[in-house]
């Protein structure tokens, strides 16, 4: 299990993702995707209306195998040629989070091969590297990761040196508030693309939603930072008022007034620190970014402040394997040492630990 | 030869062989660390033993039953192992492995094993004794109840702290060569996962 005899130059690695509800399984070879498997317990969360975790963590165990084969099949290699394996270490839902540990750990130690235990934020930002539409980003590039566990502002200075975290939700992710408002119209599970549909038919300026943390005396304490639960609440109010007034509920105007509300705070705040670190890169990742509304407003908004933006392939873009995988791979290149057997998962692993040891 | 992996109460992990016995063990009873120390404890066992990988005929993994994360973390290791070794996984109910060494040891009669099921509830299963090559047989559980509703011992009780991995291995060599059956190749939680389904509230009184 020696680094020193480590493939640096295109190393061939498997990343295991268990943070929430997928398990992912990803191969890389140096920059290149050999395989993006991708095991959902969503179905199982919708009953729910949102992620259970003990479910999610039931459904890792019973994917992870099958995930694993699948996965060396469609890179046609053999899990004897692979040089390292990476997991998610953090952050995420600890007891799914364990599942990829303990798993990755084994396999590590059956095949004796180094390990990389890596953080999951950070590999949403890899995963840009492995999108063949175009170059991938330079560094310094600002992230906007938003999806149902995270909402997160980062500064990337250096992938595998330098993470900054400027902003983060403050109460609910942005994909937690789709399901939740989804709910509360009476929508299914997941909430975003049933937003998505709806909003579509209705009128973005109907209704005028909050936008949290963006009056002055907040932008002086949580200038970077998102929250959602206020909106939420804000929806449901003028819902019930509506009810209570006997009125047929506007869905379509809602939806459409709630999403324009939780796209302009992302990208008000994401063009914000593009703007105030004069970094002109802002890369989106997260399941939220399937969002049309989202992606059509960092268009709109990045051209504007004349920031180039880089959105990666929803398959890139949601919890996978192959992100993980790249993160360790950029580790490997970059000529980190493996992380030793005695890691943990740690559900609140900051962003500035890229590796953990 | 075969790896054993037993996390239903801490993490215990060994090498045993049919003819040599428990070649190494190594355990670590912290209830909440099995993530942690699975790694170490697999590699540490297999280099004590001085086995690789290649040597082994399987992997014997205890399927609970026992708390929901510390097991599935053993499940997971054993399978992940197992598939990068190119090896079976053979299952067993751990609380056999407790039993099994119990009768080995010499002793007989009916036996009650109980284990910490958390939330003031016990994972318990009954033995009537052991088959002519040693095996136990269970005539009850592995069960889930508070502590007053698990069956009254009508011989000795256990209430183990931890599972022995040498113990189970060892068992499931015997297992193997009586041509006995395993246990089923899915992890024995015995509750359902909690859910609390919040209905629609009203934020506006
Ligand atoms: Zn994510």
């Amino acid at each position: 299990m020696s680094a020193g005899t480590l493939n640096r130059d295109a190393p061939l690695v498997l990343g295991i993702e268990t943070s929430c509800d997928e398990t992912g399984i990803g191969i890389v070879r140096g920059r290149t995707l050999l395989s993006n498997t991708i095991a959902s317990s969503m179905e199982e969360h919708a009953r729910y209306g949102g992620v259970v975790p003990e479910v999610a963590a039931r459904a890792h165990l019973e994917a992870l195998v099958p995930a694993l084969t699948s996965a060396v099949a469609e890179a046609g290699i053999t899990l004897d040629d692979l040089d390292a394996i990476a997991v998610t270490s953090g952050p995420g839902l600890s007891g799914a989070l364990m599942v990829g540990v303990g798993a990755a750990k084994a396999l590590a130690v059956a095949l004796d091969k180094p390990i990389y235990a890596v953080n999951h934020l950070v590999g949403h930002v890899g995963a840009d590297i492995l999108d063949e539409s175009g170059t991938p980003f330079e560094y310094p590039t600002i992230a906007l990761l938003v999806s149902g566990g995270h909402t997160s502002l980062l500064l990337v200075r250096d992938l595998v040196g330098d993470v900054e975290l400027l902003g983060e939700t403050i109460d609910d992710a942005a994909g937690e508030a789709f399901d939740k408002v989804a709910r509360l119209l009476g929508l299914a599970y997941p909430g975003g693309p049933e937003i998505d549909r709806l909003a579509a038919l209705g009128d973005p300026k109907a209704i005028r939603f909050p936008r949290g943390l963006t009056l002055p005396k907040d932008m002086a304490k949580h200038r970077y930072d998102f929250s959602f639960s206020g909106l939420k609440t804000s929806v449901a109010r003028w819902v019930e008022k509506q009810e209570d007034l006997g009125n047929e509920v506007p869905v379509a105007d809602v939806a459409a007034s709630f999403r324009e509300a939780v796209a302009d705070v992302l990208l008000t705040k994401a063009i914000a620190a593009c703007v105030d670190y004069n970094v002109p890169r802002l890369l989106l990742g997260g399941g939220v970014v399937a969002n049309a509304r989202v992606r059509s407003l960092a268009t709109e908004r990045a051209a504007a402040a004349g920031v180039a933006l880089r959105i990666p392939p929803l398959s890139l873009c949601t919890d996978n394997g192959a992100m993980i995988a790249e993160l360790g791979a950029q580790l490997i290149m970059a000529g980190h040492a493996p992380s030793t057997l005695d890691f943990s998962a740690d559900s609140t692993l900051p962003v500035t630990e890229i590796q953990v040891r | 030869m075969l790896l054993a992996i037993d996390s239903s109460t801490g993490t215990s992990v060994a090498v045993v062989d049919r003819d040599g016995g428990i070649l190494a063990e190594n355990a670590v009873d912290d209830t909440m660390r099995h993530a942690e120390v699975v790694g170490a404890l697999i590699r540490d066992t297999l280099s004590e033993a001085g086995v690789v990988a290649a040597d082994l005929s399987a992997v014997a993994c205890g399927m609970g039953p026992g708390p929901f994360t510390g097991l599935r973390i053993g499940i997971a290791a054993a399978r992940a192992f197992a598939l990068g070794a190119g090896k079976p996984v053979v299952p067993l109910v751990s609380h056999d492995a407790v039993a099994f060494a119990w009768y080995a040891a010499g002793n007989s009669g009916d036996l009650l094993i109980a284990t910490d099921a958390r939330r003031r509830e016990l994972y318990w299963s009954a033995y009537s004794g052991v088959t002519a090559v040693g095996l136990p047989v269970r005539s009850a559980g592995p069960g889930l109840s508070h502590p007053e509703d698990v069956p009254a011992s009508t011989g000795s009780r256990i209430d183990a702290d931890t599972v022995s991995a040498g113990s189970l291995g060892m068992l499931a060599e015997l297992t193997w060569a009586a041509g006995a059956s395993f246990a089923a190749d899915e992890p024995l939680y015995l509750r359902s996962p909690d859910v609390t389904m919040s209905s629609r509230k009203r934020v506006t009184a």
